[in-house]
């Protein structure tokens, strides 16, 4: 074993970062023996290095149209073919990863923290503060997410900022919930106690404390969540709610070929196969991130 | 230094309340080391979380120093609590764990006294990084005692700081805490359901059961096994190992 | 002539070890005994491999553990070679294990009560309030005063002490053929310590069940047990009637031995075990 590796599993790690360093690649090798998720941790660096250089890598302006070069079937100049105003469908879907990635980004940052700061205050503090914030939850988790976010997007207008606004409104009550739920197993733990004996504030073992140890049950919730929050977005676009055109969208997309399904089925269907695997890649990397992070779940 | 007056506890309101302390009132002076024995249930963690302010809801009177007990001070009363496993953050180091006290209170060269500390309940700068699943029990016990003196408070509360642990590694950390209880003359009570363990440890010893304090003696008085109350001699005629006649031979005090 | 019955549990040369990433470690390394009808103790220092002889008799180890042994059976069963379907009955039913840590091994957020009384109404197929009574019941044996309140308490409203009793009282709701206690007493107070004892040798004097008592109590192991085994870094050091403990020769055990305070003397320090590199070798 190489000296690096000796340096990362040693049991005597020399500074903090070491330990942390540590501690992350024996996670790193838990996570590696199953291969299905890193089958979908490929899938999802293969949609980021694709978003990143897209202008590299897309062979025609997504929104370049060529009403000459309608609906060519996949082959030759346009690998995956052309749609109905002649754009590149590669193109489009190469562009679409930006989208679909931004919005994934997007509402994981606004909805993950909203949950967890909702979540852990109302376990930790109990009383009226949990009665309060677990009704508010309880509203939003009342309505079906797709049928919230449309009218989020009624109220807010079609656009995709407003539909990220829309799913991520909808997406924080269930991290909220388990927030809370593993907020209540820990809080009366021996060594929050102890924390409280040396003077740290209310806010200090939330945010030092508490919100650690609930980070990891929420990380692999919120990355299978992903599949769900790409579909509704889909969902949205394909309403037409979402991304507007001529935006490559990959629900918009759907969309919009839907009415060449059957004669020139790539422009609706490739789209759709890239919704699928992206999903499908989120749910495996959170079902690996799961076995290592959170043992417990497992099923 | 300690105290404690009239301390009753009450858990809930109405008729399901439990009243798990019941008036309860002891001292114990500078520099001492006082034991708590006594059923289990009878109320001696509560009374220790009392002290060290974690439950204020109490009547009576205890005081820390001048102050009273509802007032936490950190700087002044530490506790150790009883499971070495629950009572380290999983996901802190050792090292973060005995910093956070600095860090709270703005303490200057904290390196220096991460290092002192570690050295002074045995154990190597190798340990400073690792993670608490890294560590045996007794090693994070250790962990838990310098966390607690990190603040060099006067008064210790230790709850079964030894139960959990097996013989070798419990007579490594009460040598420790014998040390260190010299070292810095430090106020110790010591709730332990081992009466060996606190005749070695402590001066004087109180025996509580059912929230009550039954009888308070010396060190001395427990040796020569001459308690005054029945419920004690129960007590130490149950800590002389399994007898089948004498578990059935057990009463209730009430 | 007298032929000894088969017994309950027979075990040999059991070893368990962990892949880890600097290598394999063997954290039990040879265990071999028989269990009859009677009290056999576990003794030995923290980590030489007690808890895990047990949880691998419950074949409830850790994904990460690797099982081997020559020989694994309960009442005739191989419990090497055994679907998960028959453990699954068996575990709980016919076997059961009080876990060390009973805080981490209870549900924080389901009441005490409700936990014995599902134990109940899983493994003994009664109805809801059937399963309440039987739990009810089962905390009065374990000498547990006020079962009504207990019931309805959260973990962590129970003391030490009662934790350790409420797990032994859902073990012992199925009434199972062999009880694996791990430092079943550890919290409790002398006095319900010997309490909950006295139940637990009951049911082996009069039920006929099999204990496995791990403990690193050796006072309390030697006047409770009939057998004792001495643990070091995963191998059975000494094998001795409980009697002899006391009289140990074995330098390891009397070093244990050595180390406890005893209310008689008035020693400044306790000596500290000092280990010899020659106890790990396999003979
Ligand atoms: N948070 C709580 N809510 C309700 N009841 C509680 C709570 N904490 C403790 N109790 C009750 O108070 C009583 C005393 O508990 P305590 O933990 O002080 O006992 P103890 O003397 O330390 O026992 P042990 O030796 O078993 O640890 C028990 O009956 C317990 O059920
Ligand atoms: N999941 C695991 N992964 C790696 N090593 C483990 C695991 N569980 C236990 N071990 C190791 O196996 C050894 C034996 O553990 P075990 O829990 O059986 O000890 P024990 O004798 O019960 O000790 P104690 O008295 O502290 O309970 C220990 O060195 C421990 O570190
Ligand atoms: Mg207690
Ligand atoms: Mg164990």
């Amino acid at each position: 074993m190489s000296t690096w590796q000796d340096r990362l599993l040693t049991d005597t790690p020399r500074s903090r970062r070491e330990a942390r360093l540590g501690a992350l690649y024996r996670s790193w090798l838990q996570f590696r023996s199953n291969r299905l998720a890193l089958l979908g941790l490929a899938i999802v660096l293969l949609l980021i290095v694709v978003a990143a250089f897209a202008p590299w890598i897309a062979t025609h302006h997504p929104n370049e149209q060529n009403l000459a070069q309608r609906l060519l079937a996949p082959g030759g100049a346009h690998w995956l073919g052309t749609d109905e105003f002649g754009r590149d469908v590669f193109s489009r879907i190469v562009y679409g990863a930006r989208i679909t990635l931004y919005i994934v980004a997007l509402v994981a940052i606004i909805a993950a923290p909203i949950g967890l700061i909702v979540g852990t205050a109302a376990g930790y503090l109990g009383g009226w503060v949990d009665a309060v914030l677990m009704r508010i939850t309880d509203v939003f988790l009342a309505f079906p997410s797709l049928i919230l976010a449309l009218a989020f997007v009624a109220a807010l207008g079609p656009g995709i900022e407003n539909a990220v606004i829309a799913i991520a409104l909808t997406a924080w009550p269930p991290y909220a919930r388990i927030a809370r739920a593993e907020t209540l197993t820990i809080r009366n733990a021996d060594y929050i106690a102890a924390a409280r004996l040396q003077g740290a504030s209310t806010g200090r073992i939330l945010s030092r404390h508490i919100m650690p140890l609930c980070l990891s049950s929420l990380t692999v919730r919120v990355t299978l969540d992903m599949a769900g929050i790409i579909l509704t977005a889909a969902g949205l676009g394909f309403l037409g709610l979402g991304a507007q055109p001529p935006l490559a969208e990959w629900g918009a997309m759907v969309s919009s070929g839907r009415r060449y399904i059957l004669d020139q089925w790539w422009v609706a269907t490739i789209p759709g196969i890239a919704i699928f695997a992206v999903s499908l890649a989120f749910n495996l990397l959170g079902d690996g991130l799961r076995d290592v992070l959170d043992p417990r779940q497992k099923k | 230094m300690i105290s404690v007056r009239d301390l009753a506890i009450t858990f809930g309101s109405g008729p399901g309340a439990v009243h798990a302390v019941r008036g309860v009132s002891f001292d114990v002076a500078d520099g001492e080391s006082f034991g708590l024995v006594g059923e289990s249930g009878s109320g001696k963690s509560t009374v220790l979380r009392a002290l060290a302010g974690l439950n204020r809801l109490w009547t009576g009177s205890a005081t820390l120093g001048e102050t009273s007990a509802r007032v936490q001070q950190p700087r002044l009363v530490q506790m150790v609590f009883q499971d070495p496993y629950a009572s380290l953050h999983p996901r802190h180091t050792v090292d973060r764990a005995l910093s956070e006290p600095l860090e709270i209170h703005r303490i200057g060269d904290a390196n220096e006294r991460v290092e002192r500390a570690l050295a002074d309940v045995g154990l190597g700068p190798a340990f400073r990084f690792r993670y608490p699943n890294q560590l045996s029990g007794g090693q994070r016990q250790r962990v838990a005692i310098a966390r607690a003196l990190m603040l060099e408070p006067r008064v210790l509360l230790l709850d079964e700081p030894t139960s959990a642990l097996d013989v070798s590694v419990q007579a490594e950390i009460l040598n420790l805490l014998r040390r260190l209880r010299v070292e810095r003359r430090l106020t110790m009570i010591l709730v332990s359901h081992n009466l060996a363990v606190v005749a070695h440890m402590c001066d004087r010893l109180a025996v509580m059961n059912r929230g009550l304090v039954v009888e308070e003696m010396d060190v001395a008085t427990l040796r020569r096994a001459e308690p005054r109350e029945a419920y004690t001699r129960q007590l130490l005629t149950a800590s002389k190992g399994y007898d089948r006649e004498v578990a059935s031979g057990i009463v209730t005090f009430d | 002539m007298n032929v000894a019955p088969p017994p309950l549990l027979a075990v040999e040369d059991l070893r368990v070890s962990f892949a880890t990433p600097t290598g394999p470690f063997h954290a039990v390394r040879g265990v071999s005994f028989t269990l009859g009808r009677e009290r056999l103790g576990i003794v030995g220092e923290s980590g030489s491999g007690k808890s895990l002889t047990g949880r691998a008799i419950m074949r409830l180890l850790p994904a990460s553990a690797q099982l081997s042994a020559r020989r694994l059976s309960f009442d005739g069963i191989d419990l090497l070679s055994a679907s998960t379907k028959t453990l699954r009955g068996l575990r709980g039913a016919r076997i059961s294990l009080v876990m060390q840590d009973p805080k981490y091994s209870l549900n924080p957020v389901m009441t005490v009560g409700e936990q014995i009384a599902e134990a109940a109404r899983i493994h003994g197929g009664v109805s809801k309030i059937e399963a309440r009574l039987r739990a009810l019941a089962m905390l009065e044996a374990v000498r547990i005063r006020d079962p009504e309140r207990v019931f309805r308490l959260f973990p962590h409203e129970v003391s030490g002490g009662m934790g350790q009793r409420i797990m032994i009282a859902m073990m012992l709701v199925p009434e199972p053929d062999v009880l694996i206690a791990d430092e079943p007493t550890s919290a409790l107070d002398v006095t319900v310590q010997l309490q909950v004892l006295a139940i637990l040798d009951d049911l082996v004097r009069q039920r006929g069940m099999g204990l496995l008592f791990i403990s690193h109590d050796l006072e309390l192991v030697a006047s409770f047990c009939d057998r004792v085994l001495v643990m070091y870094a995963g191998r059975v050091m000494e094998e001795l009637s409980a009697r002899d403990l006391a009289s140990a020769r074995h330098p390891y055990t009397r070093g244990l031995l050595n180390s406890l305070p005893r209310l008689g003397d008035e020693r400044a320090e306790l000596p500290t075990l000092s280990r010899d590199p020659a106890w790990l070798e396999e003979r």
